[in-house]
């Protein structure tokens, strides 16, 4: 156990620059409501800690071509206060509301959230479905990418060791659309998801659907965003059939492990059960949102 | 009323209450809701170092031999025990195995099972420290289960272990060889097959129940100190502290005047701070390194290295006549105890149908040893896990013979004088008016809300009473202080400065209770099984009519009449008659001051082992509704009703409904200690340990019922054990009549329930 350095740049390019000097195990923390927990339980010994929430690009949510620019930091207690975002992307919030308790939320990020890597973080599968582009930040640049090529294993990331996310871009949601996120736990609260599904979907005038996106967390090494399964709704007016189809092709993608969270049965059977909640209620927001 | 101050014989059925069954605040309280309460982690000392323990990451596996070199050279280091710093006690008796389980000698038994510590000065440089340890084992197979380790092939933990009781023709026990099997215990009365004979209807099933853990917030620590003359001072959080003490004493090899033990206040115990873990080690490296050391457990610790309740396999069947009148019970019983006996298992044989009146009963209990961490007691040990399958049957009988289930229940009820199964013949009891007051309560008599099913069950609790040693000191200005050797775990301090308050005629604000340590009282025995504000109650009583008669003496003096001249009467000592004289009435402060021209200090002892503990008894009323698609239950309405025999302060009384209604809803439905196949705990944490949080329990409503137990002053039963007694059955009832198919092992958890709905689709 070497000595820890912890270090508050104020700016993104101080950042990138104390990671990629780091010889051992570098960290960034933003609410550290993983990362203090894991340093707590010695999963991790990290030598440097870069704390991010002194440089403001990070921490800011505002609008942007019609859509939001969320810093990857900002706190999941300022995020579910914004009321525009919140209004805008319910399934998004839904999906932070479902970090911890208030006082959890009144530290922790979605940039920590999708970085920690956790195949159950709730708010990653809603960021998934609404399309969310991480902005990426490392020595040679920024890259902007699709959120759900960040995470690659359990707390793996694509992330290169001296990049960090800054922000993502929620797009611009068009009219008769609509989000929803549902996870199941076996407590009400304070618990960790064993399935999760986030589905958001848009419609036409006649009530078809045009887009769709479904996600699934906790059911394999990563959140993953099941293509086959938005493609069952989409020309479809979301009638039982097709969200059958939907509840199929989501199952078929669940490739669960038998742990101490659920067996892979169960997962499988109850990620199906919520596919069909969050339908229906991506579907009432969608018809609602005129 | 004026009573006879020199009457001590107790209860009294018209006293006028000014005090007792009122709602004060605690004089705890505010201290713990706005943190400055001191628990044992709260200590500091100066050169105080920190202690932490090295753990066994097998779970059986001998020790080969254990290198402290490394670590002792590490700087900030002061010192490092292992075995060969504890006096080596025989294993197979008592303080053997108990010090075994504090430090591991020959074998380790549990993954998590202590095999060294160190002191150093940071927690940093200990945690290092522990990694340069070298311990060498020889792994060994390890069994987790019960029922598996009392196979014949099962690995053998004790090889010099033979069976307490075995007896033949019973082919799961032998005398002969090594056993896993503890021991064998067999209790019953009447005869069982001519009772089955009779019946008309027998029901009977096989049940599971899982360890679960006491969850107390507070994770043990400790800080010890020892003197140059070899003198220890022990500060920690315990229900025990004169029994940690004594057998401190016993595993060290040191007279119990030469340690001192101060419990702290007590962030929760129920049951699981009856017994020491890193106590004698944090004393040894205090011995040791001649500083202070503290140690503080971490969950994980929590969870590896203390006790949880035994697990339970059951079989039990029960067979009654059409009228409902119950003919015969019989029960088999296997209980899991960790490596080593001490799961007082013979309490469930004993507590299972007792509040029934059964003729005929036979029971077969056994308590076997397997490689996990040891039991501790947890409220009314051992006795839930098996109620929940009497409950079961007796619902199902009840169901079948077409009779409510409250009436069913009451048919069988015992009354007052009734004889139990363990030979004790009842006085004044108050099962039947816990069942009266549950059929007539509103809850009951409500319809089942739509989509939930609803489940009823019974419970019931010796309480106890035991050695207890307590003082009362009056100030010269009229203030009392009541000095306690029990602990207290959930509040009993405002309790029995009540009590002392309304004997005495002062406002309760004018007491104030102190917890002592063990240099300053006689032995008190653990606060466990409900006894602690009963027997207080009784000896603080004693106490109080005391210093009554005492104080009534010295007014005597003062006015120069005779002592039956003064009488005592709301907090006053006043002329007994008009004959006597007239003299201005004389407080308890205008005596307490004139300590000087009287016979000095006021103050009185009691050290009594208490009796006439009142049995206690329950009946728990739960709807919940399940999600059939995901098997997730919601408790959406609870009820307690008991019997407190006296509610001293009802919202305390409340308290402890609540509270043990709520432990075992977590039992119920999600708790459970998950081992990998290495025999290591998965989830030694409350984010996989899961136990209810705040949003997962309705409001549990109480309903106090008060048969008075005669043999106590105030007429108090215990309260602390029975509201968990019958709540794994209530939830499995009513989960039974919600989806129709009765859960008969937990955790009744969603991927549990699940399955059994879909087994019920593919049947029908
Ligand atoms: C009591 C409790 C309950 C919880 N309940 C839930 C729950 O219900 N659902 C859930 O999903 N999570 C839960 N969590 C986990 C945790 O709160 C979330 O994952 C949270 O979103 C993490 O955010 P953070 O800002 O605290 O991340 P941190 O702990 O600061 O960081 C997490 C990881 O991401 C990396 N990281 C953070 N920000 C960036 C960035 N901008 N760029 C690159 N890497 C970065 C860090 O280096 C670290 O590896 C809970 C945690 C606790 C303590």
């Amino acid at each position: 156990m070497s000595e820890l350095r912890y270090e508050a740049p104020e700016s993104v390019s101080a950042a990138v620059a104390l990671l990629a000097g780091a010889k051992g195990m570098a960290r960034v923390l933003a609410g550290g409501t993983d990362v203090i927990v894991q340093m707590e339980t010695e999963l991790i010994e990290p030598e440097l800690i870069v704390d991010i929430k002194k440089i403001p690009e990070v921490r800011g949510i505002s609008a942007e071509n019609g859509g939001f620019r969320v810093g990857a930091a900002a706190t999941g207690m300022q995020i579910c206060d914004h009321k525009e975002f919140a209004r805008t992307w319910p399934g998004v919030i839904e999906g932070v509301k479902l970090i911890g308790s208030i006082q959890v939320k009144g530290r922790a990020s979605m940039g920590g959230n999708l970085c920690n890597a956790s195949p159950g973080a709730d708010s990653v599968p809603p960021m998934f479905t609404a399309g969310a582009i991480a902005r990426v930040v490392g020595p040679k640049g920024v890259r902007e990418v699709p959120v759900e090529q960040i995470p690659t294993a359990p707390g793996k990331t694509s992330l290169a060791k001296d990049e960090i996310v800054t922000s993502f871009f929620f797009p611009a949601r068009p009219k008769r659309s609509g989000d929803a996120y549902q996870r199941f736990t076996p407590r009400t609260e304070m618990d960790i998801a064993v399935t999760g599904v986030a589905i958001n979907l848009s419609l036409d005038d006649k009530g078809v659907c045009t887009a769709a996106r479904v996600a699934i967390g906790a059911v394999a090494p990563t959140a993953l965003l099941v293509k086959d399964a938005g493609a069952a709704l989409v020309g479809t007016k979301v009638d039982d059939a097709a969200i059958e189809k939907m509840v199929a092709a989501a199952r078929a993608a669940c490739k669960p492990i038998d742990d101490k969270r659920g067996t892979k049965e169960f997962r499988i059977e109850v990620t199906g059960v919520l596919a069909k909640r969050v339908a229906k209620a991506a579907l009432e927001r969608a018809l609602a949102n005129k | 009323m004026a009573h006879d101050i020199l009457d001590n014989s107790g209860f009294s059925a018209d006293r006028k209450l000014k005090i007792v069954g009122t709602n004060p605040i605690k004089h705890d309280g505010w201290d713990k809701v706005t943190g400055a309460a001191k628990f044992s982690s709260d200590i500091v000392l100066p050169g105080m170092l920190v202690g932490k323990v090295l753990r066994s990451p097998h779970a059986h596996a001998v020790i080969k031999s254990i290198d402290t070199s490394a670590a002792e050279k590490l700087s900030g280091v002061k010192a490092v025990v292992t075995r060969a710093d504890f006096p080596e006690i025989k294993e197979g008796t008592p303080y053997g195995d108990m010090t075994r389980m504090v430090i591991a000698r020959e074998k380790v038994y549990h993954e998590g099972h202590p095999v060294a510590a160190v002191a150093a000065t940071s927690e940093s440089i200990a945690k290092r420290a522990l990694k340069l340890i070298k311990v060498e084992y020889e792994v060994l197979p390890h069994v987790i289960d019960p029922v598996e380790a009392m196979k014949p092939d099962a690995p053998v933990l004790h090889a010099y272990m033979r069976t307490k009781g075995a007896k033949p023709g019973d082919a799961k026990v032998w005398a002969d060889k090594a056993s896993n099997v503890v021991e064998r215990y067999e209790l019953g009365v009447g005869d069982v097959a001519k009772g089955f004979a009779e019946a008309e209807f027998v029901v009977e099933h096989v049940y599971d129940t899982k360890p679960m853990h006491q969850g107390y917030i507070e994770p043990q620590s400790c800080v010890a100190t020892a003197s140059e003359e070899g003198e220890v001072e022990l500060w920690c959080c315990t229900q025990a502290p004169f029994v940690y003490r004594d057998r401190l004493s016993e595993i060290l090899k040191m007279d119990s005047s030469k340690i001192k033990v101060q419990q702290s206040e007590l962030g929760g115990g129920f049951g699981g701070k009856t017994a020491f873990y890193a106590e004698p080690i944090a004393i040894q490296l205090a011995r040791k390194a001649r500083r202070p050391v503290k140690i503080t457990f971490t969950r994980s610790e929590v969870f590896r290295g203390t006790g949880p309740v035994s697990g339970t396999q059951s079989r039990i069947k029960i067979g009654c006549r059409k009228d409902g009148t119950i003919t015969a019970a019989e029960a088999e019983l296997v209980f899991q105890t960790g490596p080593y006996s001490g799961s007082a298992f013979t309490n469930a044989p004993q507590a299972m149908f007792t509040r029934y009146d059964l003729p005929n009963v036979k029971t077969v209990s056994y308590e076997v040893v397997s490689n996990r961490p040891k039991v501790a007691s947890f409220r009314a040990p051992c006795v839930p896990q098996v109620v929940f399958g009497v409950e079961d049957v007796m619902s199902e009988l009840a169901t079948k013979i077409g009779m409510d289930q409250i009436e069913f229940r009451l048919k069988n009820a015992m009354a007052d004088g009734a004889t139990t199964i363990y030979a004790e013949k009842f006085g004044k009891i108050g099962f039947i008016e816990t069942l009266e007051a549950a059929k007539n309560c509103e809850h009951y008599k409500s319809p089942v809300p739509k989509g939930c099913g609803r489940g009823i069950s019974t419970g019931f609790w010796f309480n106890r009473g035991g050695e207890t040693s307590s003082s009362l000191q009056v100030a010269p200005d009229g203030s009392v202080t009541i000095t306690l050797g029990t602990a207290d775990v959930a509040g009993s301090r405002i309790s029995i400065s009540m009590m002392v308050a309304e004997e005495l005629g002062i406002p309760v604000d004018k007491v104030r209770a102190v917890l002592a340590d063990t240099h300053q009282l006689g032995f008190n025995r653990v606060t466990a099984g409900s006894r602690t504000t009963f027997s207080q109650g009784v000896v603080l009583v004693d106490c109080s009519r005391k210093v009554i008669k005492e104080m009534a003496g010295r007014a005597a003096r003062i006015w120069k009449v005779p002592e039956e001249g003064v009488m005592f009467e709301d907090g006053m000592f006043r002329p007994a008659s008009t004959n006597v004289g007239e003299f201005k009435p004389l407080s308890i402060a205008d005596i307490a001051k004139q300590t000087t021209n009287t016979e000095g200090a006021i103050a009185a002892r009691s050290d009594m082992n208490v009796t006439g503990a009142g049995p206690g008894f329950g009946c728990h009323i739960v709807d919940v509704k399940v999600d059939e698609e995901t098997g997730f239950t919601e408790i959406v309405r609870y009820t307690v009703v008991e019997d407190a025999g006296k509610a001293i302060h009802p919202l305390q009384v409340e308290g402890q409904f609540q509270g043990g209604a709520v432990q075992g809803i977590g039992w119920a439905l999600n708790e459970e200690y998950i081992f990998g196949t290495d025999g290591k705990m998965q989830n030694p944490g409350f984010l996989d340990y899961r136990m209810p949080v705040a949003s997962d329990v309705p409001n549990i409503d109480t309903i106090i019922v008060e048969v008075p137990n005669p043999k106590h002053p105030y007429g108090l039963r215990g309260v602390g054990e029975v509201p968990v007694v019958p709540t794994m059955a209530a939830i499995a009832n009513a989960i039974g009549n919600c989806i129709g198919i009765r859960p008969r092992s937990l955790p009744m958890s969603p991927p549990r329930l699940l399955k059994l709905l879909k087994e019920k689709k593919g049947k029908a």
